[in-house]
């Protein structure tokens, strides 16, 4: 089976002697119901609902990587919004695969065959409890940006004729509407423009307000019964703010149309019930939530999974096949085509103990006091722009800013030659930075293992951004 | 905080040309409708070319103008358009002081000098007599991920001179 170790489990290794496991007051690892929220019942007998301190450098101790001098200065990684750091027991949990049990899944009749299996189908039930799902509709896919492509060239099979009158509800045509909105990430926007181009369906969007956030009124009015689909994030990756799924939801299913989640911003930060968000897809990644690059996660409901031709076909996706059809097997193995990504899945499975045991709704509860003390320092400083809603919006641990006159990619540069790692540029959300009237801005995201020293730092080096490049703007 | 290797990277010379640029236009005209670009009148052929660096999305529209043929031919006007951060405008505008009204075979020797010590990792000290505004990008080679940014609109200018050829 795979290891499940804590927070502050070391391994084996010689650099793990440095852990310090975490006090029992710190694991919440109260057994997932089909409907609560990640971890209501843990959250409510914690004396603590936020990481403490103490706590945030005990959790530093099991990330090799942050403990490294960057440009003479300790490393400051705040880009976790565009990959998170692995903690060690992630980083075992796929060396421990391969060194024990690695073979192919779903064939093979020999017993290292069945033990990579089990490990590889457990993993499945360990994401699905995470995010409140049933195994049956957790699909393993390379990455995010995957599980979108295959819903969208799914549909448009169906479009095509494909998988009978069970996947007529997914056909799309000319009078069709998709709806997606103008703070997606690219991941979440271009398949769908392109399932419009190969569907000749309409693309349109709910328009984002001047401080960045969707404008509600307008999505009540674009949302009608030619809606098909509606495509959303919970969690933007430029501005932080928490999208009103519920309220989308409840919008898009008046109609009768499908609403695809993309959860990459808030699997790794909230804790997440999809059953009870009711949408009916959604996509997270693995490498954002302390697992691996390689891995990502498709969202299904089981009976639209089970309606859905599938995407990429060929090997161990069928059950019967002649020289011209084949038969296939139910979801997830339909999705699940060629070789899986086996010791990521395992990986994964790890980074969600890591996060279930240190407990979801303090990480969000620790992200909110860091998106905070970002909001209120970047605010402070003249010539700042932080772009999106300031205080009083609840956010994830992010803020992405213009400092006038200054490019961010200069911006960046000056921060990394003090040892902080930001994301610059436009985050794969090109139409969101037009809408905010920038092409370009600086972004620290925090984790888990974000202190506020790190934080300070970030925002003293900022300060200084300005008058070093002689912005007069 | 301020270290010598930022002072190094960005040099009083490239923040100076990057706030006021020599050479830019906020829009290029049509080019068959340009008379702005080159003073030698109806003589000069033009030749334009659009780089973007993917991955920040700077870009820079680099047009010129030349005069003569073969061994007498000059760069007789050079304008550019572009949008990016300080390493990449500042290098459009000295690129610009550095080959208008030069023959395009000093110009290619420049180039290739320029191309040649942003590669060298910092191992290669320019020489300022020759290389002018040009040698204060010699700071930029230390930095792998900012050589892109730099060399931006040289590569504009070299593709468009290919144009011409």
């Amino acid at each position: 089976m795979p290891r499940t170790l804590p927070p502050g489990s070391g391994g084996t290794v010689p650099w793990s002697m440095t852990f310090v496991a975490p006090p029992a007051s710190s694991r919440d690892q109260t057994p997932r119901t089909g409907t609560a929220g990640a971890d209501k019942l843990g959250a409510a007998t914690l004396a603590a609902d936020t990481l403490s301190a103490d706590e945030v450098l005990r959790i530093r101790n099991d990330f090799p990587v942050l403990n490294q001098q960057v440009n003479g200065h300790p490393l400051n990684y705040l880009d976790s919004g565009a990959t998170s750091q692995n903690p060690i027991s992630v980083m075992e949990a796929e060396q421990e695969y391969y060194e024990q049990r690695n073979a192919a899944v779903h064939r093979g009749a020999h017993t290292l065959a069945f033990a990579a299996t089990e490990v590889f189908e457990a993993a499945r039930a360990t994401v699905a409890r995470f995010v409140g799902a049933r195994e049956n509709e957790i699909v393993w896919t390379s990455n995010a940006t995957e599980g979108v492509n295959l819903v969208s060239y799914s549909f448009s099979n169906a479009s095509l004729g494909l998988g009978g009158p069970a996947a007529a509800r997914f056909r799309l045509g000319a009078g069709d509407e998709i709806v997606v909105t103008e703070m997606e990430h690219h991941s979440n926007l271009i398949p769908w423009q392109q399932l419009a181009l190969r569907t000749g369906a309409t693309l349109r969007f709910i328009p984002v307000l001047d401080d960045g956030t969707l404008d509600l009124g307008a999505a009540a009015e674009i949302v009608n019964p030619r809606t098909r689909l509606l495509a959303v994030t919970h969690a933007s990756n430029v501005v932080g703010t928490i999208n009103p799924i519920e309220d989308l939801v409840a919008l898009a299913h008046g109609v009768d149309a499908l609403v695809f989640l993309d959860a990459c911003q808030s699997v790794p930060h909230l804790a997440i019930d999809l059953t009870a968000l009711d949408v009916d897809f959604a996509v997270f990644s693995g490498h954002k939530m302390l697992g691996p690059t390689g891995i990502g996660v498709l969202y299904g409901k089981a009976e639209l999974l089970a309606a859905m031709p599938p995407f990429l076909t060929g090997g161990s996706m069928i059950t019967t096949v002649d020289m011209q059809t084949a038969e296939f097997l139910a979801p997830p193995q339909r999705f699940e085509a060629g070789t899986q990504r086996i010791s990521q899945a395992i990986a994964l499975a790890a980074a969600v103990d890591y996060l279930a045991h240190t407990g979801m709704n303090r990480i969000r509860t620790r992200e909110a006091e860091l998106g905070r003390r970002l909001v209120e320092g970047v605010t402070a400083i003249p010539g700042v722009r932080l772009l999106g809603p300031g205080l009083g919006v609840e956010r994830i641990g992010l803020a992405a800013v213009d400092v006038a006159g200054v490019h961010a990619h200069d911006v960046g540069q000056f921060l990394d030659e003090a040892g902080i790692a930001v994301r610059v540029g436009h985050h794969c959300a090109q139409p969101l930075h037009r809408r905010l009237g920038v092409t370009a801005s600086t972004r620290a995201s925090t984790y888990l293992y974000t202190t506020d020293d790190e934080v300070d730092q970030f925002l003293a080096v900022l300060a200084e951004v300005a008058p070093f490049f002689g912005a007069t703007r | 905080m301020t270290s010598s290797a930022m002072q190094q990277l960005y040099q009083q010379i490239i923040l100076d040309h990057a706030k006021s640029a020599h050479g830019s236009v906020a829009e290029l005209p049509a080019l068959d409708a340009d008379t702005a670009t080159g003073e030698s009148g109806t003589d000069v052929r033009l030749a334009q070319s659009h780089q973007v660096n993917t991955t920040c999305g700077d870009e820079v529209t680099v047009r010129v103008a030349l005069s003569g043929t073969g061994v007498d031919a000059r760069i007789d006007g050079f304008t550019w358009r572009g949008a990016g951060c300080s390493i990449s405008m500042s290098s459009a505008s000295v690129l610009h002081d550095t080959v208008l009204n030069t023959s395009v075979a000093e110009a290619e020797a420049m180039l290739d000098l320029f191309r040649e010590m942003l590669r060298s990792r910092g191992t290669i000290e320019p020489d300022e007599e020759v290389m002018g505004d040009a040698a204060a990008f010699a700071g930029v080679s230390k930095y792998p991920a900012r050589v892109k940014c730099a060399m931006l609109p040289w590569v504009a200018f070299e593709a468009a001179l290919l144009q011409l050829r």
